[in-house]
């Protein structure tokens, strides 16, 4: 799960957490809310997106709201990674909870939709298949890295708390 | 070198002696609140899953504001889970139906200086105000903090904010907001933000609750007010007594700021952000000449329709009409809210103006209640956001304003200058 490889798909600065989740949903299931994410900025993402494509954003990726929703569509819509330049607050953390790995890629714009990606998010190497271009970015943090090697929050507090012999 | 006012909080909630900058902490959480929409409903099947129940009753703090009053069965279905779950764990503090979670904790004393909170909320940084650290966490991690009561942070720069002297007419703490995010963007992460100066100093709660809700806006982790005698007022408005050591959650003197900015409050203006980011804003006279036709004006959220803000709207509105073709929505953001401003006739001259009152609740802002907008509308709304859906049809265009600001617009049906409208 630390290496993943599919297709870029490519948006843009200040991708907000509303585009990602739009609020006319939150009703519905996780499984509806996914199929409507991005909706407003590209209305084939949800759709053709496949298991383990690449989500590449710009700067402050998930800006607004803390829906978790956000976060958790790309991982119903089985995501690989998400690079972006930068990420805004509750998003990034919202990701690695969900065990989505989300790694800051300065060089964001040298992808082009469509080429194909591999991300380690352990070594934090980034290799663009397409272009031949390689890049190594800052991993993810040990302790955050357990956490989505556990596959999330939920699975790193089952072992925490079974370790205290809480449950 | 000293710290700041964030940076006491946070080596208290950890226990550690000292901290840095970017270094990765855990703290103790001193209130956890939860909401209708991404509280119990989310983090109870997760409680059930891991077999575990909640930390403290007492410091896990219900509020149900976003799907009020249901408008279908699943908005019902999701509120009586939230009541269900306040059963089920003996939960202390429960606001079913009374505001907007944000407001409701500051009119009830709940937070003081120097508590550590969090909130599963973006706006939950309003909570600032009161001196104490308060920011926003989703779901999946409000559910680990109900549970274990701590929670990761990162230790956080600190951008400290200065304004000096009195606004001229018909600018407030919205207008500044509108104008910081256009001035410092809206990518803050992973810094704080502190609000300070004679300005600051002499605005009340209300309008300091605004600064630190719209830290949201600029990115930042949350924003603080270093705490006086006016917020150890509203703390025992709200039936609490302030610790004996409110007064000392200050940042030092010699405070390590990464950034120090300072500004005149007499030369901002009122401002308008246009479609569809709040940083996309201007002085609103750049938008006075365009004559922005408006189809709906939203007096509403928990950041925009506070007593404070139903007098600068019912000031505009006193014995003028809303024009033909526009209509005006307004949410008090609270119950109490809408009470007291029943009691001194502000409901009044809102309505015989034309307007319609709706419910308390997060509501339209968040494309959840009445009020959502069609495709091609156009609204100029009090609310802190304005991105593309939110507030409906992602073909809707959202502008984004003070009080004063939206009211006037109601009244012209397009965007005009309030200035020329005060009373």
């Amino acid at each position: 799960m630390s290496i993943a490889t599919g297709k870029a798909w490519v948006f843009g600065d200040e991708i907000n957490s509303d585009v990602m989740a739009p609020g006319i949903y939150f009703k519905e299931s996780n499984e509806i809310m996914a199929s409507h994410c991005l909706e407003a900025v590209d209305p084939n993402f949800a759709h053709k997106v496949q298991p383990g494509d690449i989500v590449v954003g710009g700067r402050n990726f998930g800006i607004g709201s803390a829906r978790e929703q956000a976060a958790l569509s790309f991982r119903h819509l089985k995501v690989g990674a998400i690079l972006a330049k930068s990420f805004a607050r509750i998003f990034y953390r919202n990701a690695l909870n969900f065990g989505v790995p989300a790694l800051i890629f300065p060089e964001a714009s040298d992808v082009r939709a469509g080429d194909m990606l591999s991300v380690n998010a352990v070594t934090g190497k980034v290799e663009n298949l397409t272009s031949k271009k390689n890049y190594v970015v800052d991993s993810i943090p040990q302790h955050l890295m357990d956490m989505i090697q556990a596959g999330g929050l939920m699975p790193h507090l089952k072992k925490r708390l079974q370790k205290k012999g809480h449950i | 070198m000293g710290q700041t006012l964030v940076q006491k909080i946070i080596t208290r909630a950890s226990g550690r002696k000292t901290i840095t900058p970017g270094e990765i902490v855990t703290c103790s959480v001193d209130l956890a609140l939860i909401l209708d929409s991404g509280g119990p409903r989310k983090i109870w099947p997760r409680l059930k899953e891991l077999g575990i129940g909640v930390w403290d009753k007492d410091k896990v703090i219900v509020v149900a504001d976003h799907f009020v009053p249901a408008a279908d069965p699943q908005s019902a279905a999701i509120l009586k889970l939230t009541r269900d779950f306040v059963k089920a764990y003996d939960i202390t503090y429960f606001y079913d139906m009374e505001g907007i979670c944000h407001v409701i904790l500051a009119e009830n004393g709940q937070l003081q200086p120097g508590m550590f909170c969090c909130g599963g909320d973006s706006h939950s940084t309003m909570g600032g105000a009161f001196g104490c650290y308060m920011a926003g966490f989703g779901a999946i991690e409000m559910t680990g903090v109900v549970i274990t009561g701590d929670i990761w942070t990162v230790v956080p720069d600190t951008i400290r904010i200065n304004w000096s002297g009195a606004f001229g007419p018909g600018t407030v703490a919205k207008d500044v907001m509108l104008f910081l995010a256009r001035k410092l963007g809206m990518e803050n992460a992973f810094k704080v933000v502190e609000y300070g100066g004679e300005t600051v100093r002499n605005m009340p709660m209300l309008e300091r609750m605004v600064l630190t809700n719209m830290a949201a806006e600029l990115g930042a982790e949350t924003g603080l007010i270093e705490p006086d005698e006016i917020t150890l007022d509203m703390i025992r408005t709200g039936g609490r007594e302030p610790a004996p050591d409110a007064l000392d959650w200050k940042s030092d003197a010699d405070a390590d700021y990464v950034a120090t900015h300072e500004f005149e409050a007499a030369a901002l203006t009122p401002q308008v952000a246009a479609p569809h980011k709040p940083s996309n804003s201007a002085p609103v006279e750049d938008f006075a000449s365009e004559k922005i036709t408006i189809d709906q004006a939203y007096i509403g959220a928990c950041v925009g329709a506070k007593l404070t803000d139903l007098h600068m709207a019912a000031s505009i509105l006193k014995g003028k009409k809303v024009a033909a073709g526009t209509r005006l929505l307004v949410a008090p953001s609270s119950k109490k809210i809408m009470s007291d401003a029943a009691a001194d006739g502000t409901l009044s001259t809102i309505t015989e103006a034309g307007a319609i009152l709706l419910p308390s609740g997060c509501g339209a802002c968040a494309g959840l209640g009445a009020g959502v907008l069609a495709d091609g509308e156009v609204c100029i709304s009090s609310t802190n956001r304005n991105f593309q859906g939110r507030m409906g049809s992602n073909d809707a265009a959202v502008y984004l304003g003070s009080p004063y600001t939206v009211a006037a617009a109601a009244v012209a049906g397009h965007i005009v200058d309030p200035r020329d409208m005060l009373q």
